[in-house]
């Protein structure tokens, strides 16, 4: 087969399949259990820092 | 040593530009080679004059200073733009100001690139560049990366800006629509483009936050994704090296999808990802309240970055265009409507709580406003990329309307209001001049958005309905000519008001220059104190 129909061929099926189940498991990532303290730190953390940056490094809090 | 570098470099190109001028093919050539001599001098005569002056430790503070210059650079470009299409507007709707002594210059034709990549390129992208600097630096607790690079981009950017509009009116082109700049225009844009992934990267690269904030992915998917969309589209040959003309590389309908590739991911990541970027970190600021919903902001970015690329073939509707890539564009562009919205509802929804501000701040006003537009236009756009009303709106002043809610309504306002919230910060003042001022600007701006797109409805729908109109024998009824007669009032409405916002431009100027020049300084906090 020439490589227009095998590339074709392939974004139709397994690679669709692919990108497709992906973009859903992104989705499904960010409602993983116990997220919401880092999704509400992350969606505050535009209130620190206006001034001037940080000094040193701070302990991160998870892992 | 690293100025002496510099100097050799900045003298090596002012040399080469000289020799390039000399011999160059045509005049939009030489007039670049001309002005990038003249760049490449001053920024000799600069280094010069700076070289071992000794370099003040500034890990401590934030790279203000090009944002700074990035905000005069967007009010500026911003009132060019809109003033070209004013004009451009009434060359359409009163064709006798083509006048005969700027032909080949002055027309519509030479104005009108000049126009869209004004605001879009120049205006959109110089508010783009200082957002990404100003929100990664705050959201990552991290000086901007790289020393002087900042200073590059602006400058290097400003430079891409000046001599694609020299080039357009003297006729340099690739006849690409939104990607008009010639062949070296497009290599100094790659340049000054690494040059501003490099800063953004290596500041996010040296966070003293733990997480990436979500505004930084997708001015982050803006830089990267412009980078391949640019690389891919402008891939030409050009005649000579001495010579503004090139070859492209695609031809035939490959070259026509991947324009619009390009050109429909261009609205999507540069017009889209980019200025939500800025709606996710600067709503929730001048709000004070976090973003609605994190997790939904999370959503709506990955949807649209594995949405948007597919979307573009609906430019291509009924042509050469196979038929299975026509329906995937429409497919897709008709699911993208959904996280569109989301976004939509996340940014307004951000001011649950809030909305008495809207009764006494206008900047939030203009925000509003703006996330409106956004959700408008992507209802729009979906709408549009339908075959069935596609085949009615297409090539009619329609398509124009629409693009004008999207640029005006959603990528103006917001960059407004971006630019109300930066300058009394960025210059330390205690609030801007004056609030009025900023409702009148509102009102200007959003009348004139208004008159724009609904002239533009009533023009497109008739002038699609009449080019299809034929009668009991199958002839057409209408000739081109009669619509364009037919058209008169709507653009004579369409001018008067891109009048309208451009006054309205015009106002906010002498508002934050009068922010800068009058107001008193903020007494505490001062963030350009020397540092002890």
């Amino acid at each position: 087969m020439e490589t227009y129909s095998v590339l074709r061929h392939l974004a139709d099926s397994w690679f669709l399949l692919a990108m497709t189940l992906l973009f859903l498991g992104i989705c499904l990532w960010a409602f993983r259990p116990g997220v919401r303290a880092a999704h509400q730190d992350v969606a505050s953390s535009i209130f620190r820092n206006d001034d001037h940056p940080a000094e040193a490094t701070p302990a991160k809090k998870e892992a | 040593m690293w100025d002496y570098l510099k100097l050799a470099g900045l003298g090596l190109v002012a040399v080469l530009a000289a020799i390039a001028a000399n011999y160059a093919r045509d005049l939009a050539y030489q007039v670049n080679a001309l002005t990038v001599m003249l760049a490449a001098g001053i920024a000799f005569l600069w280094v010069l004059r700076t070289a071992g002056d000794p370099k003040p430790n500034v890990q401590h503070e934030y790279f203000d200073s090009v944002i700074r210059a990035g905000a005069i650079a967007t009010a500026f470009w911003g009132v060019v733009g809109f003033l070209v299409g004013v004009v451009i507007a009434s060359q359409l709707a009163f064709p006798w100001l083509n006048f005969e002594f700027l032909q080949g210059f002055g027309n519509f034709g030479r104005l009108r690139p000049l126009h869209t990549s004004a605001v879009i390129f120049a205006f959109g992208g110089n508010a783009l560049i200082m957002s990404s600097f100003y929100i990664v630096q705050r959201t990552s607790a991290a000086r901007l990366f790289g020393g002087s690079l900042g200073w590059f981009v602006f400058w290097g950017w400003q430079l891409v800006i000046v001599l694609a509009a020299t080039g357009y009116v003297l006729g340099a082109t690739q006849a690409k629509e939104y990607a008009e700049p010639v062949w070296y225009v497009d290599i100094l844009i790659t340049v000054v483009w690494v040059g501003l992934l490099i800063a953004f990267m290596g500041t996010l690269l040296k966070r003293k936050e733990p997480h990436i904030y979500v505004a930084n992915w997708f001015l982050l998917s803006m830089i990267l994704t412009v980078a391949m969309l640019h690389l891919v589209n402008n891939l030409a040959i050009p005649v000579s090296i001495f010579g503004s003309e090139q070859v492209q590389l695609f031809s035939g309908v490959q070259d026509a999808m991947v324009q619009w590739w390009y050109g429909h991911n261009a609205v999507g990541f540069f017009l889209t990802a980019g200025f939500l970027g800025m709606m996710y970190y600067f709503v929730p600021k001048q709000v004070e309240r976090p973003v609605y919903s994190y997790k939904l902001s999370i959503i709506h970015f990955w949807a649209l970055i594995f949405l948007y690329i597919w979307a573009g073939p609906h430019h291509l509707h009924y042509t050469a265009l196979p038929e299975w890539a026509a329906t995937l564009g429409m497919v897709f562009s008709v699911i993208l409507w959904m996280p569109s919205w989301g976004g939509m509802i996340n940014g307004l929804m951000t001011l649950s709580g809030a909305w008495d501000k809207l009764r006494t701040d206008p900047i939030i006003r203009m925000m509003v406003v703006s996330i409106g537009f956004y959700g408008m236009s992507t209802f729009e756009g979906p709408m549009m990329s339908i075959k069935a009303v596609n085949s009615l709106s297409h090539y009619t002043d329609w398509t124009i309307g629409h693009v004008h809610s999207g640029a005006l309504g959603w990528n103006g306002m917001i960059t407004f209001g971006v630019l109300y919230y930066l300058v009394p910060r960025l210059w330390n003042r205690e609030g801007l001049y004056s609030l009025k001022l900023v409702s009148w600007h509102f009102w200007l701006a959003t009348i004139g958005i208004v008159l724009y797109a609904s002239s533009m409805w009533v023009t497109g729908i008739m002038e699609g309905l009449m080019w299809r109109e034929v009668d009991a024998n199958g002839f057409l009824v209408n000739a081109f000519a009669d619509t364009v007669a037919a058209k008169f009032p709507m653009y004579v409405v369409r001018a008067s008001g891109g009048a309208l916002f451009l006054t309205g431009a015009l106002i906010m100027c002498w508002n934050l220059w009068m922010t800068v020049r009058a107001q008193p300084a903020k007494a505490t906090q001062n963030s350009m104190v020397p540092a002890e």
